[in-house]
């Protein structure tokens, strides 16, 4: 794999030219899971050099900026100016080339959709060596977005933001004893906060099955913060924890260990609490203070999984976790959200439901196939799992989880006939 | 491509009729493995192993292929290879001779080297060109619990295996990096019918063992496999033995 780091827009095209006989693909901070942003053989554009913030709109709330520019970049940039970047996932160090390409959502989904909705125009180096400027509402934005790349190199973008008072969070937080205790609580009250997200313990059994923290909450308002932070109330803060330690035992991640922290971790949050004022990077990325977190899975690493179910299929979502409760998958934080309605990408993964992401040791015996079973109970659901978590996925089950994957097979046949865009992911899944 | 726990979705088996070879394929075809290339020397039994492969829904076709004919395998693989990538390629091809007359049979001793070293070498040289430029895949070899150290009672066997063994490990460390790698798989007494009427050895296993075995090694990304994995620690043991200790051994 030849790794090629462009730092212009000329750059990017005359590598683009340049590629070898397997073909290209663009990467951004590398944050996909899987094999999306892999290339064995062939050339890999490290889009981290295309960094600058053109211009931010402060009166619209609008941004212009390189695609390899990361979410941390605009949050330091935009907080100040008092905007805030519309969708944020599980961590800030993703480029908006991998937020655009693979749709991404976070914990807002349910009331403002996935990144590409807040997408105004998209700069498109495309396989003939244009460039071409894309708008929503077209076959080629929607193919773009959630296309994992494929369509051809996001240069730039122009976004549209958020206001905020201020960088800190007004989270509510409470407990659920159980699924279906769980699953009421966000029905009946997700409509009221921006962002909602659960944790759930996968390992606890019986009637304790699903048991769940609830975290929700939006940006705080000026007059919530007490008086000493209001003189600078948009100061951008992360700060980072030790990294964790290097030669954890393999042994660690054992049930007994993961349960005990996820028993820890149940107890420790509140009952209930309403209106607690956190950091910005402790509600929406708290393993990005963690260098190097995923060490704790040891040698073999782990797989996620990452699916969604529609709201009308609360019981493929039942079922699914009661496999995953019986099989007792180590599985710590797993997470649960409803979604919003679909984005209109036409791989784009969310879509109105329920969404369940878990991390799993790749070391447990038996779990590819035990993850093909769960495959099967959700595509026959009519759900789908997420391509930028995925490693594993078996082609024939992508086409019933993603009906318009036709659709893009042939745009991306006309578009890039000769397949200068290539990737694993798209070798492995046929995309 | 493998997917994260190393299941290919294409497999080239070389020596396609190998029992062992095919507890493998089955086992994979369960998993994920789609397209299986059998190359082998054309018989029933290489046509059979195809067609039970497609009845477990594999697409499954045999290619005519003779280890010892080395002259062919550079066109020959290279070919299938330009059809697509190959995520696995398993050198499953050997024989075993006949260890009781070898020793007085210079012309048929050189017959098991030039199939399970000289045809491997050459096999294993070419598969390993395509799987660097294809950048990812994994060749299997199997080896032997015999390429340990050449005994008395089939040291000539035991000697195209160990230079088998030494080939493969180089070509291994050769491709280190660049995304493709060579997985070593050494069985002990397997019951096929490459053994069959000889008498067993201590820890002999099954085909469906060492299919096992082999899923297990791609999974953890293993550069050795051990089947049963107690024979590492019997290995190493036999390594140390003083040589007229050895000799004597009756294995
Ligand atoms: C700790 C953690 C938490 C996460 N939480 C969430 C979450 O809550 N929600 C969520 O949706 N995702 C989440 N993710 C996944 C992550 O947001 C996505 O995989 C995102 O695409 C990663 O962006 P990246 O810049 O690292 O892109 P990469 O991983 O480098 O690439 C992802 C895809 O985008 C393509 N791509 C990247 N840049 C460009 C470009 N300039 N032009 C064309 N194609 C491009 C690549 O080809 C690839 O297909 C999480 C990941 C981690 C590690
Ligand atoms: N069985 C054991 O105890 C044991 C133990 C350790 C290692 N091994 C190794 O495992 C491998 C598979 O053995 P097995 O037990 O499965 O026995 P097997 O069924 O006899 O397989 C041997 C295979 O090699 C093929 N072959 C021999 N010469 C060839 C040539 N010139 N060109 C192409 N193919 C050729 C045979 O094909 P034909 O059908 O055309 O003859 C057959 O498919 C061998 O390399 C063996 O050395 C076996």
């Amino acid at each position: 794999m030849t790794l090629v780091r462009p730092r212009s827009y000329a750059e990017t095209a005359a590598a683009v030219r340049d590629r070898g006989p397997r073909g290209v693909i663009a990467r951004g901070l590398g944050r996909a899971y899987g094999d999306a942003a892999q290339n064995a053989g062939g050339h890999v554009l490290d889009m981290t050099g295309l960094n600058r913030v053109r211009s931010v709109d402060t009166e619209h709330g609008e941004a212009v900026c390189d695609a390899g520019v990361s979410l941390h970049r605009l949050m330091e940039v935009l907080l100040p100016l008092g905007w805030f970047v519309p969708v944020t996932p599980g961590t800030r160090q993703v480029t908006v080339g991998g937020a655009v390409c693979a749709d991404i959502h976070g914990k807002n989904h349910h009331a403002e959709g996935g990144f590409a909705r807040h997408v105004r125009s998209l700069d498109l180096l495309t396989a003939d060596g244009e460039v071409r400027t894309v708008t929503p509402g077209t076959d080629l934005f929607d193919a773009t977005t959630g296309g994992m790349g494929l369509t051809g190199v996001v240069l730039g973008a122009t976004l549209r933001l958020l206001p905020v008072e201020t960088s800190l969070m007004t989270v509510d937080t409470e407990r659920a004893t159980d699924l279906d205790d769980l699953m009421a609580r966000l029905t009946a009250g997700d409509h009221r906060y921006r962002y909602s997200v659960a944790w759930i313990d996968l390992l606890a059994r019986g009637s304790a099955t699903g048991r769940a923290v609830l975290t929700r909450g939006d940006h705080a308002p000026l007059d919530a913060l007490p008086a000493r932070s209001r003189r600078d109330p948009l100061a951008f803060r992360p700060g980072t924890l030790p990294p964790a330690p290097r030669f954890l035992p393999d042994g660690l991640l054992r049930r007994g260990t993961v349960g005990l922290f996820n028993e820890l971790w149940y107890r420790r949050a509140p009952r209930s609490r309403t209106g607690e004022l956190q950091r910005l990077s402790a509600f929406f990325h708290p393993l990005d203070g963690v260098p190097d977190w995923n060490r704790i899975y040891g040698r073999s690493g782990f797989v996620q999984y990452q699916f969604v179910v529609g709201h009308e299929r609360a019981d493929a979502l039942r079922r699914v976790v009661g496999m995953l409760a019986r099989r007792r998958c180590p599985s710590f934080l797993a997470v649960l959200k409803r979604f919003g309605p679909a984005d209109p990408g036409w791989l784009s993964f969310p879509m109105a439901g329920w969404t369940l992401a878990l991390d799993i040791p790749a070391g447990l015996p038996g779990l590819g196939r035990f993850l093909d079973e769960l495959d099967e109970v959700v595509a026959e659901a009519g759900g789908r799992v997420y391509l930028a978590k995925d490693a594993r996925l078996r082609p024939e089950t992508l086409a019933a989880m993603y009906p318009r994957l036709g659709d893009f097979r042939a745009l991306r046949a006309q578009l890039d006939p000769d397949g200068v865009f290539a990737s694993d992911l798209a070798r492995r899944l046929g995309l | 491509m493998q997917d994260a726990f190393g299941i290919p979705q294409s497999l080239l088996v070389l020596g396609g009729s190998s029992e062992i070879a095919l507890a493998i394929a089955r086992r994979l075809v369960a998993h994920r493995t789609r397209t299986v290339l059998l190359a082998g020397r054309p018989s029933p039994r290489l046509d059979a192993a195809a067609a039970e492969l497609r009845g477990l829904g594999a697409d499954a076709r045999t290619v005519a292929f003779d280890a010892e004919d080395t002259d062919s395998h550079e066109e020959l693989l290279g070919k299938l290879f330009a059809d697509g990538d190959i995520d696995m390629v398993l050198l499953a091809f050997g024989v075993l001779g006949d260890p009781e007359h070898d020793e007085e049979r210079p012309q048929s001793a050189v017959r098991v080297a030039r199939t399970n070293y000289t045809g491997a070498l050459s096999a294993g040289l070419v598969c390993g060109q395509a799987l660097r430029r294809q950048g990812h895949g994994t060749l299997a070899v199997l080896s032997s619990f015999a390429a340990v150290r050449a005994r008395r009672g089939n040291f000539v066997y035991g000697s195209s295996k160990a230079g088998l063994d030494a080939f493969a490990q180089g070509l291994g460390d050769a491709l280190y990096g660049t995304g493709a790698r060579v997985m070593v798989v050494r069985p002990g007494f397997v019951r096929t019918r490459m053994t069959s009427g000889l008498t067993e050895a201590p820890l002999a296993t099954d085909p469906d063992t060492v299919a096992a075995a082999v899923e297990h090694g791609l999974r953890r990304r293993r550069e050795t496999v051990w089947v049963p994995g107690g024979l590492r620690l019997v290995a190493a043991a036999l390594r140390l033995l003083p040589r007229p200790l050895f000799r004597r051994l009756t294995l």
